[in-house]
C-alpha cells in the first residue's frame, strides 16, 4: 500500500528521538537526516526534499522545540504541519459546470493510465447519476480507439470516435456537439500519451483546450514515477493549467513520493487514485489525510474512502 | 569514440568547478546521481567507493576522478555480460508492469529482427487488457510478421502453447510472446506468468527461451522491487529500458545491475518501430550527467 515503506522509515527516525528526554541540536539533525533519506528512497524529488528538510530544521532546532517538555513530539508536530502544507488543502472534487456538459480532459505521459481512467471515471460518474460521453481523442497509439470502445461497452456508455484520420481538436469539438444533442451531461476526453518535452504534441493539447475549454484537465501520473515527476507535472501544468491529478497503479508497492513532489511543485490536488485495472478501481483521494498517513499516525482506511 | 569524449567532457565539466577534491565535490556528485534515479543506497555506495579508490591511488586532481568514476560505472554495467549465440532459434517472453512498453518494444524488436533477414512470429499473450490483442495485431501488420492470437479473455498459457508449436513447425528464428502487464506484487498474476513460462520451456525443444523485462525509465526506486520479483518468478535474462527519449534518466538500472546482476540490453527512444537501440553503457552514463550541473 502506498506510503507504507515511507511511514515505517519515518517512524523509526522518530522512535529514536522519543527514547530521549531532552534533545540536542545534534539529535534533531540526525533524525532529520533519516527523514531526508526516507523521503529520497520514496522517490520524493531531491529538490523538494532539500527545501522541505531545511524548513523543518529551521523550525525544529529553535527554542520552540528544544526547550519544550516533549521535544520529540514537537519535532513530529513540525514535520506533520510542513507535510500537510506540502500536500495542499483538503480533497477537491470535480467541478461540474453549471451549464452542462461538464468537459473533462485527460493528459499525461505514455502508459500512465489515461484511457483506463476515462473508463473508470465514467463508471464512477455514472454511479452518481451522470450520463458521460467518452471521447476517443488518441489517434496515434495502435488500437487506442478500440481500447476505449471496449471500456465504453463495459460501462455501457457511448464512445465518440471519428477514427484516427481526423485532428484531435476537430474530434473534441464534434464530441461536444454530439454530447449536447444527445443529452450527455459529462464529456470525458481521452488523449494520446505524450512526452512533456514534445512541443508539437503539447501544442495539440493546448489547441484542444482552446477549442473546447475543459472544466477539468486531469494529469494522469503513474505512482511509480521517480525524480522526473516534477519536470513532467510542471511542464503539463505550465502548458495547460491542470486542475488536478490522478495517481494510478497505487495497488503496487510504490512508496509514492511522486505524489508529494507533484503537489509541492504544482500546488494542485490529487483528486483520484487508481488501485487496479478494473473499472471499479478508482477512488477519491484525500490529500489532507496523506500527511498523517505518511507519518503513520492516521487511520489507514480513511485515506481512501470506500466509494 | 564520440560518446567517450562526451562523457569525459560532462564529468570533467562537473569536476572542473572544483580545484580540490573535497566533500562538496562528492556531495554534488551524489546529488546528480540521486536526481538521475540511481537511488540513495547505490549512490552512497558508488561515491564511497570512489572516495576510497581516490585515496588509495593518491588522486589529488578533481579531473583525474573523471576516469576513475567512469570506469567504476562502466564496470558495474558491463560486468558478467556474455556474448550471445545469435544463431539459435529463440523464444523471447516479454514481461513487465502495466504500461511499461512491452507491446511496443515487441513491435520494435520484430522490426529489427526482420530487417536482419530473420523469420519472426508474434504470440498475443496479453489476453486480459482491453484491445491488447488488436494493438499487437497492428504491430504485426505494420512490421509484416505473423501473429498467433486467441480471443480476449482466453488462457494466456494456451496462446503461448500454440505460438510455440507454430514457431517450431514454421522454423522461425524468433518467437516473441507478449504478456499482460501486471504489478509484481500481484501474486496470482505472477503465478500465471510462471505457468506461461513453464509451458514455453516444456514445449521449446531446440529453441532457446529468454525472458526480457521491460522497465519504464520514468520509474523511480520501485523498479528495483519490480526487477526482484519478476526475476524471482521467471528468471529475467535482460532488461529493455523504455522512454529514454523523455527527460528521465533511468538511473535505477545501475542499482538493479549492481544488486541483481541483470544486464540492460535494449533501450527504447520513441514510439516508432525504429526507436530501439542496443544499450551502450557509455552513452547511458553520459546522459546520467546531462544537465546535472546547472547552477541554481
Ligand atoms: N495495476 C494497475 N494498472 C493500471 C491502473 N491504471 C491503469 N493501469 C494499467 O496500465 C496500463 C496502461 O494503461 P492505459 O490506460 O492504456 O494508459 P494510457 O495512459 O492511456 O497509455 P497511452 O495511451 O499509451 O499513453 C494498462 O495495462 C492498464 O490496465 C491502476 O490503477 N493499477
Ligand atoms: N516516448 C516513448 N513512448 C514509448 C516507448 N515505448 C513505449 N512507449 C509508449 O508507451 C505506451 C505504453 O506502451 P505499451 O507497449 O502499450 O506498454 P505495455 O507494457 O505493453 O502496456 P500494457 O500491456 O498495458 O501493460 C504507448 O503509448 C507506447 O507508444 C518509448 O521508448 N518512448
Ligand atoms: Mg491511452
Ligand atoms: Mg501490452
Amino acid at each position: 500500500m502506498i506510503f507504507e515503506g515511507l511511514a515505517d522509515k519515518l517512524q523509526n527516525a522518530f522512535d529514536k528521538l522519543k527514547g530521549k528526554g531532552k534533545l540536542s541540536e545534534k539529535d534533531v539533525k540526525t533524525a532529520l537526516r533519516e527523514v531526508k533519506l526516507a523521503l529520497l528512497e520514496a522517490d520524493v524529488n531531491f529538490k523538494v526534499v532539500k527545501k522541505f528538510v531545511k524548513k523543518i530544521e529551521e523550525r525544529a532546532v529553535g527554542h520552540e522545540v528544544l526547550d519544550s517538555l516533549t521535544p520529540a513530539q514537537q519535532v513530529i508536530k513540525v514535520v506533520n504541519e510542513e507535510l500537510t502544507d506540502l500536500m495542499g488543502g483538503s480533497q477537491s472534487k470535480i467541478a461540474f459546470a453549471s451549464n452542462p456538459p461538464t468537459v473533462i480532459m485527460m493528459a499525461g505521459l505514455q502508459g500512465a493510465g489515461k484511457t483506463t481512467t476515462v473508463g473508470k471515471l465514467a463508471k464512477l460518474l455514472k454511479k452518481q447519476g451522470k450520463n458521460p460521453l467518452l471521447v476517443a481523442g488518441d489517434i496515434y497509439r495502435p488500437a487506442a480507439i478500440k481500447q476505449l470502445q471496449v471500456l465504453g461497452e463495459r460501462v455501457d456508455q457511448p464512445v465518440f470516435s471519428m477514427g484516427d484520420k481526423q485532428d484531435p481538436v476537430d474530434i473534441a469539438k464534434a464530441a461536444i456537439s454530439n454530447a449536447e444533442s444527445n443529452g450527455h451531461d459529462v464529456v470525458i476526453i481521452d488523449t494520446a500519451g505524450r512526452l512533456h518535452i514534445d512541443e508539437e504534441l503539447m501544442d495539440e493539447l493546448k489547441n484542444v483546450k482552446k477549442a473546447v475549454k475543459p472544466h477539468e484537465i486531469l494529469l494522469v501520473v503513474d505512482s511509480m514515477t521517480g525524480q522526473d515527476a516534477v519536470n513532467v507535472a510542471q511542464s503539463f501544468d505550465e502548458a495547460l493549467g491542470i486542475d488536478g491529478v490522478v495517481l494510478t497503479k497505487l495497488d503496487g508497492d510504490a512508496r509514492g513520493g511522486a505524489a508529494l513532489s507533484i503537489s509541492s511543485v504544482t500546488g494542485k490536488a490529487i483528486k483520484f487514485g487508481g488501485f487496479g485495472e478494473k473499472l471499479d478501481d478508482l477512488k477519491p483521494f484525500h490529500p489532507d489525510r496523506m500527511a498523517s498517513r505518511i507519518l503513520g499516525m492516521g487511520d489507514v482506511l480513511t485515506l481512501i474512502e470506500k466509494a | 569514440t564520440k560518446t567517450r569524449e562526451g562523457f569525459v567532457a560532462q564529468v570533467e565539466n562537473l569536476f572542473s568547478k572544483f580545484s580540490t577534491i573535497d566533500d562538496e565535490l562528492y556531495e554534488e556528485l551524489e546529488e546528480i546521481l540521486i536526481q538521475a534515479d540511481v537511488g540513495v543506497h547505490t549512490t552512497m555506495k558508488l561515491v564511497d567507493n570512489l572516495r576510497d579508490k581516490a585515496k588509495e591511488e593518491k588522486i589529488k586532481e578533481p579531473k583525474e576522478l573523471t576516469k576513475l568514476f567512469q570506469d567504476q560505472l562502466t564496470e558495474i554495467l558491463t560486468k558478467g555480460t556474455k556474448e550471445e549465440d545469435d544463431d539459435q532459434p529463440t523464444i523471447l517472453m516479454v514481461v513487465g508492469v502495466n504500461g511499461a512498453g512491452k507491446t511496443t518494444t515487441i513491435g520494435k524488436i520484430a522490426q529489427r529482427t526482420k530487417e536482419a533477414g530473420m523469420e519472426v512470429l508474434l504470440g498475443a499473450g496479453d489476453t486480459f487488457r482491453a484491445a491488447a490483442i488488436d494493438q499487437l495485431k497492428v504491430w504485426s501488420s505494420r512490421v509484416g510478421v505473423d501473429i498467433i492470437a486467441h480471443q480476449e479473455g482466453s488462457d494466456a498459457a494456451a496462446v503461448a502453447y500454440d505460438a510455440v508449436q507454430a514457431a517450431k513447425s514454421r522454423e522461425v528464428d524468433l518467437l516473441i510472446v507478449d504478456t499482460a502487464g501486471r504489478l509484481h506484487t500481484q501474486s496470482n498474476l505472477m503465478e500465471e506468468l510462471k505457468k506461461v513460462k513453464r509451458v514455453i520451456k516444456r514445449e521449446a525443444d531446440n529453441m532457446a527461451v529468454e525472458v526480457l523485462l521491460v522497465l519504464d525509465a520514468t520509474t523511480g526506486q520501485n523498479a528495483i522491487s519490480q526487477a526482484k520479483l519478476f526475476n524471482d518468478a521467471v528468471d529475467v535474462d535482460g532488461i529493455a529500458l523504455t522512454k529514454l527519449d523523455g527527460t528521465a534518466k533511468g538511473g535505477v538500472v545501475v542499482a538493479i545491475k549492481e544488486e541483481l546482476g541483470i544486464p540492460i540490453k535494449l533501450i527504447g527512444v520513441g514510439e516508432s518501430a525504429e526507436d530501439l537501440q542496443d544499450f551502450e553503457p557509455e552513452s547511458f552514463i553520459e546522459a546520467l550527467f546531462e544537465g546535472g550541473f546547472e547552477e541554481e
